[in-house]
């Protein structure tokens, strides 16, 4: 019975990675193809049928360029950087529940690597700790510009958390749970959070953004004024880690918006579908499902990135701490206020 | 009552603590004792990081994952933001006058006083919980306790914070003004 367990899992941590790593590699072809689009161009269509093949091209290419070292007296530290980014970004993905559960071989599979009781917060906790591998990095550069967008990527980090982890604590008031399995099951049948918690969903929207440091809020790679940003001093497959660890952040958060709003897998019709023809073939249409909706959201990072130019410093901290953190403070009065009411009312003497 | 575990017929649980304890422990000192600020406040992390995992040995998930958090993903990146940006290194390090330390070493028994006084009288609780069969380190057991029987100090502990919120955001506005 252990074993099967350990395999069972071990399967699940296995796709879940390798699908990660294929999202996150097409998705820098998405990238170019939308930014093409949006801007009516052609993109990459050179490698393989209509540029299929330019993420291995990529890859390739990052591979085999030469590795330039900064003359800094962090090696080790400058290593680290874009181990502990990729490796953060990657372990998200363990307590997210990509479907309900398959019947096979007369056992139930529930399709989670993991079904904590704290899923939620171990979310946040990955998110904070992936911080240090831009600070790591960054600092480990010797190099002032790396060291401002550093510190520049790690206070927009840090301040978003906040007004994050506030406008999800008027979530789990409703959802009464922080385990995401749960949180999936309780929207079965179109009750999706984001019908109920529409605030917190913007605010938690506007923080991914910013966590994920995408358009408009991409201020540690500014150009203009930081050359590359935190990444400046990375070469070859060091300064690949880091973009595809951008990448890979950027599929996992649109996981959790579609898992904490969307309904996950949930789409309507499925417990018909579980009845009449079979627990397998509706939860793999729930993965679809889940998997169409963050396509949508990858599609929405980039139709930002496109759309909307880079704030200001000050606007963006603004932004975080006069507008969403007050904000998310209300929806919580408001959310606390509509559970209690028929209390209220009663203390009222209504 | 120190229990040297037996490493031929140790559990894994026990091979774990031990691993982890070492890790605790050698990278607390060498947070003491290395010369780069950063270094020392990277080793910090460890550190922490290594304190979660013995909360997980205790099957707390919560706790460990709070400290996480908390500890390392707050108060150490804002360690570090603060070296970084004032770019601290052992030339610029002020050399500390002898009362200081004296200072550092009397507070320092005092917090070992207070917290071998906190330990002798604990007493642990667990029994009650392992007698009805709840899970104790369940967050809805531990919000209920922590909101019905210690309402009062958690109260205290948020006044606490907010006062020390006030504090600085006093402090930070009455530099600007004198400017």
């Amino acid at each position: 019975m252990d074993n099967t367990i350990i395999i069972e899992k071990s399967v699940i941590i296995l796709v879940v990675f390798a699908i990660t790593m294929v999202m996150a590699m097409y998705s820098t072809l998405a990238e170019r193809k939308i930014a093409a689009w949006l801007q009516d161009r052609i993109g990459p269509n050179r490698a393989g049928k209509g540029g299929i093949l330019q993420p291995l091209a990529d890859g390739l290419k990052l591979f085999s360029k030469e590795e330039f070292e900064p003359d800094t007296p962090n090696r080790f530290l400058f290593f680290v950087g874009p181990a502990v980014a990729m490796s953060t970004a990657l372990m998200t993905s363990a307590v997210i529940p990509w479907g309900d559960h398959f019947h096979l071989f007369g056992r139930d599979i529930i399709l989670q690597a993991a079904d904590i009781d704290v899923a939620l917060l171990y979310v946040f906790g990955v998110i904070s700790v992936g911080v240090y591998g831009i600070m790591i990095g960054g600092w480990a550069s010797n190099n002032k510009f790396s060291l401002m967008g550093a510190v520049r990527a790690a206070s927009q980090m840090v301040s978003y958390e906040v007004a994050m982890g506030l406008s999800m604590i008027a979530l789990l008031m409703m959802t009464g749970t922080l385990s995401l399995r749960e949180i999936s099951l309780q929207q079965s049948g179109m009750h999706w959070n984001v019908f109920y918690q529409p605030l917190s969903f913007l605010i938690f929207l506007i923080c991914a953004f910013a966590e994920t440091n995408r358009t408009p809020f991409d201020l540690a790679e500014c150009e203009s004024e930081l050359i590359g940003g935190y990444h400046t001093e990375y070469s070859s497959m060091k300064m690949g880690f880091y973009l595809f660890a951008e990448y890979a952040n950027m599929f996992i958060s649109s996981t959790i918006i579609a898992v904490l709003f969307f309904g996950g897998y949930n789409y309507p019709g499925m417990s018909w579908m579980v009845e009449n023809v079979g627990v397998n073939l509706a939860n793999v249409i729930g993965i679809g499902v889940l998997f169409a909706k963050i396509c949508f959201f990858i599609f929405f990072y980039m139709w930002v990135r496109w759309t909307i130019p880079r704030f200001r410093y000050d606007q963006l901290m603004n932004l975080g701490w006069r507008i969403l953190i007050p904000l998310s403070i209300v929806n919580i009065m408001i959310t606390g206020i509509v559970i209690l009411r028929h209390e209220i009312a009663i203390f009222l003497g209504f | 009552m120190i229990h040297i575990p037996d490493f031929a017929h140790a559990s894994t649980v026990q091979i774990i603590f031990c691993f982890l304890a070492f890790i605790t422990v050698i990278t607390a000192f060498l947070a003491i004792f290395s010369r780069n600020p950063i270094h020392s406040a990277l080793y910090l992390v460890i550190s922490f990081f290594s304190i979660a995992g013995h909360y997980l040995l205790l099957n707390s998930q919560f706790l460990a994952i709070v400290h996480v958090i908390v500890y390392s993903g707050a108060i150490m990146i804002l360690f570090l933001f603060t070296i970084m940006l004032m770019n601290l290194n052992k030339q610029n390090e002020v050399h500390k006058p002898r009362i200081t330390r004296l200072g550092a070493i009397v507070s320092f028994c005092l917090i070992c006083i207070v917290l071998i006084l906190v330990f002798i009288n604990s007493k642990p609780i667990a029994g009650e919980y392992i007698a009805t069969g709840e899970d104790y380190q369940s967050i809805k057991v531990l919000g209920r306790v922590l909101l019905n029987e210690y309402m009062v100090p958690f109260e205290f502990a948020s006044i606490l914070l907010l006062t020390a919120m006030i504090g600085v955001v006093l402090l930070s506005k009455k530099e600007k003004t004198e400017k």
